[in-house]
């Protein structure tokens, strides 16, 4: 039993129920259409605001089909099936987090272009915008799967899960936010870039633990 | 060492096992596959065992009985590995089984309560990916289970039965030599308790163990028994 092999089965499963994918794709785009709608269609102040609408869209659209990362499996007794597939229980975790990321996260960067356009972001800050994203909805995937292992078996866990993931998020969405705001006054996104990526570095290892632990203490 | 001699003697931890020479201890020929002693677990604030002992040979069939409550369950998924004993020690083949648990999951099929089946795979996914295979066939699996011809089915369309039937297909499919069954029969006809007695049967016949905790009888000639109060 391979990591690919799992990767494999879990993106076949997200294909399979495709709704979740439709439905973050579905809500970043008409939580960012309010917007214009509730501040006006001006250029220049809904251009000012673009990055951080499209940050704040993409982190709330991210958390929609966490509930389900780990739910499903709890309530089927697939979990007991993947602690036992031979993998450590946080090789099993990067895995799910991974599976979200391509299934979620990807979709929701390639989106995130067409929406700063239409919010009216500058065409030159678009680069930067995504270049921050590309590390930010990893980490957000990253602890998206902690928060969705933590929560397991709570009740209620959907409520909890925002509540536990957001405050964790909000180092990416400050350093996200920020290389745009920068490269917009003349300065250099990197410094922010380079913090993200930090961020990333820091994730990539610990969440994937974190998770796995916490899946372990639910199935006992 | 042989699991019929009278009593279970508690096995010396890994460490203390390797020295042939211990003394008190009389050194195994071949330590049984699976040994437990003094093994204890807790649900929630509940003890819900302590003291069990049990043994289990190559080839040998353990069935836990009991009332409903008395830990038959959790002493399966103690087996397995997913709930931590709160005493006593668990030993594979004479050394600790939980030192190193993804490697314990390696040994062992579990089936439990629920089946584990995936409604948006079709019959023959829902055994791809999860499963170390050692090689073995997806189809020749199905086949032992009567479900040959239904692989391409969606596994939403399968009766409660046919379900019982897939997740025991994913035994067929290991090549892990301790199977952990929680009420195998659960569900299954007549002729379908008579597949999985010749699966049970073949396992054995290679090498392999089962324990199964159940209420009905169970295709399991010569096992031992293990009652939980």
């Amino acid at each position: 039993m391979s990591m690919l092999a799992l990767l494999g089965r879990e993106l076949r499963l997200s294909l399979r129920h495709g709704t979740d994918t439709v439905a973050a794709l579905l809500f970043f785009l008409v939580a960012a259409a309010l917007f214009p709608l509730a501040i006006g269609p001006a250029p220049e102040t809904l251009g000012r605001l673009a990055p951080g609408i499209v940050w704040v869209c993409a982190l709330l659209a991210a958390l929609l089909p966490l509930e389900r990362l780990f739910g499903a499996d709890y309530e089927d007794g697939s979990l007991d099936q993947l602690l036992l597939c031979g993998l450590p229980a946080g090789a099993v975790a990067a895995v799910k987090a991974a599976a979200h990321w391509l299934v979620t996260g990807l979709p929701l960067l390639l989106a995130a272009a067409p929406i700063g356009l239409m919010l009216r972001l500058k065409a030159e800050l678009l680069p930067v915008l995504l270049a921050g994203l590309l590390p930010g909805t990893l980490v957000l995937s990253l602890l998206g799967t902690a928060g969705a292992a933590i929560v397991l078996g709570a009740r209620r866990g959907g409520v909890l899960l925002p509540l536990l993931v957001l405050p964790l998020a909000m180092p990416v969405l400050i350093f996200g936010a920020g290389a745009v705001e920068a490269a917009a006054t003349g300065l250099s996104p990197r410094p922010h870039l380079l913090l993200l990526a930090a961020v990333l570095a820091l994730a990539a290892p610990l969440c994937p633990l974190a998770a796995g632990a916490a899946i372990r203490a639910a199935a006992e | 060492m042989d699991c019929n001699a009278p009593g279970l003697r508690p096995y010396p931890p890994a460490g203390q096992h390797s020295h042939n020479g211990s003394g008190a201890i009389p050194h195994p020929a071949e330590p049984p596959l699976l040994a437990g002693a003094g093994l204890a677990a807790f649900r929630g604030e509940r003890l819900v065992f302590r003291d069990v002992g049990l043994c289990l040979e190559a080839g040998g069939a353990l069935l836990l009985v009991g009332p409903n409550g008395s830990g038959k369950s959790t002493l399966l998924r103690l087996l397995a590995g997913l709930v931590r004993p709160a005493a006593g020690a668990l030993l594979w083949r004479g050394a600790d089984a939980l030192a190193d648990l993804a490697e314990h999951a390696t040994r062992l099929a579990y089936l439990g309560h629920q089946d584990a089946v995936k409604p948006g795979l079709s019959v023959a996914e829902n055994l791809q990916g999860v499963v170390r295979t050692g090689g073995r066939d997806v189809g020749a699996a199905l086949a032992a289970l009567g479900l040959a011809g239904l692989a391409g089915l969606p596994a939403r369309m399968l009766s409660a039965g046919q379900r019982r039937r897939l997740a025991l297909a994913r035994l067929a499919l290991s090549a892990a030599p301790l199977w952990l069954l929680d009420e195998p029969t659960l569900g299954l006809d007549e002729a379908s308790v008579g597949l999985l007695g010749a699966l049970l049967a073949r396992h054995r016949e290679r090498g392999g163990a089962v324990v199964a905790a159940t209420h009905l009888a169970l295709p399991l000639p010569g096992a031992a028994t293990l009652g939980l109060a």
